[in-house]
């Protein structure tokens, strides 16, 4: 297994984490440690396991379809970093 | 004795017979914060003033007799937990301005109670760390040697509780987070079973492994405070509908008849010598308190660590995508377009291990990888959950170290996160499995440093680890052992 550069840069860009040049070769490093460790996954004999997803074989509850939230617009805004008459500010995404 | 060396139970007393109020003890207890969190940094937030004012509603409530369990005791939550009018930061700069709108569930029951909240504790940045030196905030220091660390990812709510700063703290357990700070910091902590503490509110590292638990200097006052932690959250959809129950009922049975299982593989290479010592001595003592030990193997619990960082930081990558830049978090200021918006406030918010750790679970997931890591971890999963189920069915507790060394240097791990990854190496197959777990203090290195002994229990089995572990608590004195700080008495 290669965690080369390019694969450091394509996934970056998948997470949306701008990583600066400068720093591409030393977390290519690491993860080719990290990716090592786990990589001892692939001689385990798992054939016919069932995969695990989550401890607790517990049904998905369902709960009856009622309004239960109050409007709390300006509460839920008031961390938000930038916002205008009531919404969210992003830069423009249309010319 | 000091008002800061009192379990919840002294205290309650004390309060209850008005030898102080409990304004009396928050004073008391501030005062001490003000003096040692400059040096060791466990608080991240003291909210002295709100404090104030739940005490003297405390100090209301009890002149009317109110005789609550928890009413007017003081705790503090790690800053995983979201509280309604304070900064709630994860560790992490990306919610350094943040106030959640809502506080979890955890923390509404408490207060509740009457629980008096001191503050929000230090942690690993996004609970992400072994060694609390991942935090935007700074390292938190241990109590017993301020150049080590106090483990993590609760290593504030651990250094707090350990130097007496607070009687308990919430924390919570995704890898280890509670039982290894607490082994460091010679505490005891209860990671219960999944899904006992509602996780509503809790910031979501890895959803599937996530547990919020109690942390204290005993396991009584672990177990009192656990009662009221868990009960059946609606608001959680994967909240046990079982999960309420009165941890303080079965604390005194006797461990005559107990089935003790020891995992070979916890005392293989690797395990510091005098931790080794340490644990024995303590399944010893067991054995003289009526428990009868037998050898058994976990043969899973050697791929613990790899399975659990393809799933932790899988889940994780979905889960802190939330973080956006745009709603509630970091926004980069030198971003010209919304892609790039994204891509600055998340380089910028987010700290170089939560990073990389978002970089492999995005890479696990990423096409063509997903049968080969991720699906794969998902069927050792299962594996090592067998394990445990095999075990328990000869054992009823199995017992080894919590942690392979006790504290370390800061800054000794942090060029090699594999190596920091491997101090959770006897924590991390709990999660997995989702069985309870607790470590309690069992001994010190000749240094002078704390050491943990881990019980491990089947699925709901959280009250029989605590009443083994109050029962040895009854026979030992380390849980009573405290760090020399040079502080003004408080």
């Amino acid at each position: 297994m290669a965690f080369d550069e390019d694969a450091v840069r394509r996934t970056a860009y998948l997470a949306r984490l701008a990583l600066p040049m400068d720093e591409v070769p030393a977390v290519a490093n690491q993860l080719e440690k990290i990716m090592a460790l786990v990589e001892e996954l692939c001689a385990i004999s798992t054939e016919g396991v069932l995969p695990m997803a989550h401890p607790l074989d517990l049904e998905q509850p369902l709960r009856p379809d009622q309004v239960s939230n109050h409007d709390e617009r300006q509460r839920l805004m008031a961390s938000a970093p930038a916002t205008e008459h009531g919404l969210f500010l992003v830069p423009k995404v249309i010319e | 004795m000091d008002l800061h060396d009192f379990s919840l139970r002294q205290l309650r007393e004390g309060l209850q017979k008005r030898d102080f109020s409990a304004q009396e003890l928050t004073k008391s207890l501030l005062k001490r914060i003000h003096t040692l969190n400059p040096e060791l940094n466990a608080f991240v937030t003291v909210t002295e003033a709100a404090a104030l004012e739940s005490a003297a509603q405390a100090d209301a409530r009890l002149a009317k007799g109110e005789s609550g369990t928890l009413l007017g005791l003081p705790i503090a939550h790690k800053d995983i937990f979201c509280t309604a009018d304070v900064p709630t930061t994860c560790g992490s700069k990306m919610l350094k301005n943040f106030v959640a709108p809502y506080s979890a569930t955890v923390v509404e029951r408490l207060a509740a109670e009457g629980m008096v909240m001191l503050g929000k504790l230090n942690m690993d940045e996004f609970a992400m760390g072994s060694s609390n030196e991942t935090s935007y905030f700074g390292p938190v220091r241990n109590p017993w040697n301020t150049e080590m660390v106090p483990g993590g990812s609760s290593g504030g709510s651990a250094a707090a509780v350990a130097a007496g700063l607070v009687p308990v703290a919430t924390g919570t357990d995704t890898g280890g987070s509670i039982r290894q700070p607490a082994a460091l910091c010679g505490i005891t902590g209860i990671k219960p079973t999944y899904g006992r503490v509602s996780r509503y509110g809790m910031i979501a590292f890895a959803s599937s492994l996530d547990q919020g638990g109690a942390m204290a200097r005993s396991a009584e006052d672990c177990a009192l405070l656990l009662s009221a932690m868990a009960a059946h959250d609606p608001r959680d959809s994967t909240s046990h509908p079982a999960a309420a129950s009165d941890f303080l009922r079965g604390l005194d049975r006797p461990l005559q008849g107990l089935r003790v299982g020891v995992p070979e593989e916890f005392f293989g290479e690797g395990l510091d010598p005098e931790v080794a010592a340490a644990v024995q001595a303590g399944i010893d003592q067991l054995a003289k308190q009526g428990a009868s030990i037998q050898s058994i193997r976990l043969p899973n619990n050697p791929h613990a660590v790899s399975t659990y960082y393809v799933l932790a930081p899988a889940e994780a990558s979905s889960n802190l995508s939330r973080f956006d830049g745009v709603r509630y978090t970091h926004r980069s200021s030198a971003a010209e377009s919304l892609d790039d918006l994204y891509l600055q406030s998340r380089y910028e918010g987010f700290g170089a291990e939560v990073r990389r750790r978002i970089l492999v679970g995005t890479y696990v997931l990423s096409a063509g990888y997903y049968d080969a890591y991720y699906l794969k971890a998902q069927q050792v999963r299962s594996l090592i959950r067998e394990d445990f189920r095999r075990a328990f069915a000869e054992v009823d507790v199995i017992v080894g170290p919590t942690t392979p060394e006790p504290a370390f240097p800061l800054g000794a791990k942090n060029a090699d996160p594999v190596a920091m990854y491997l101090a959770d190496i006897y924590t991390i197959a709990v999660n997995l499995a989702g069985i309870p777990a607790l470590s309690l203090p069992c001994g010190f290195t000749q240094s002078g440093l704390p050491i943990g002994m881990q019980l491990m229990g089947d699925y709901f089995a959280d009250d029989l680890l605590l009443n083994v572990a109050h029962r040895y608590q009854q026979e030992s004195d380390w849980h009573l052992a405290r760090p020399n700080l040079k502080a003004g008495e408080a």
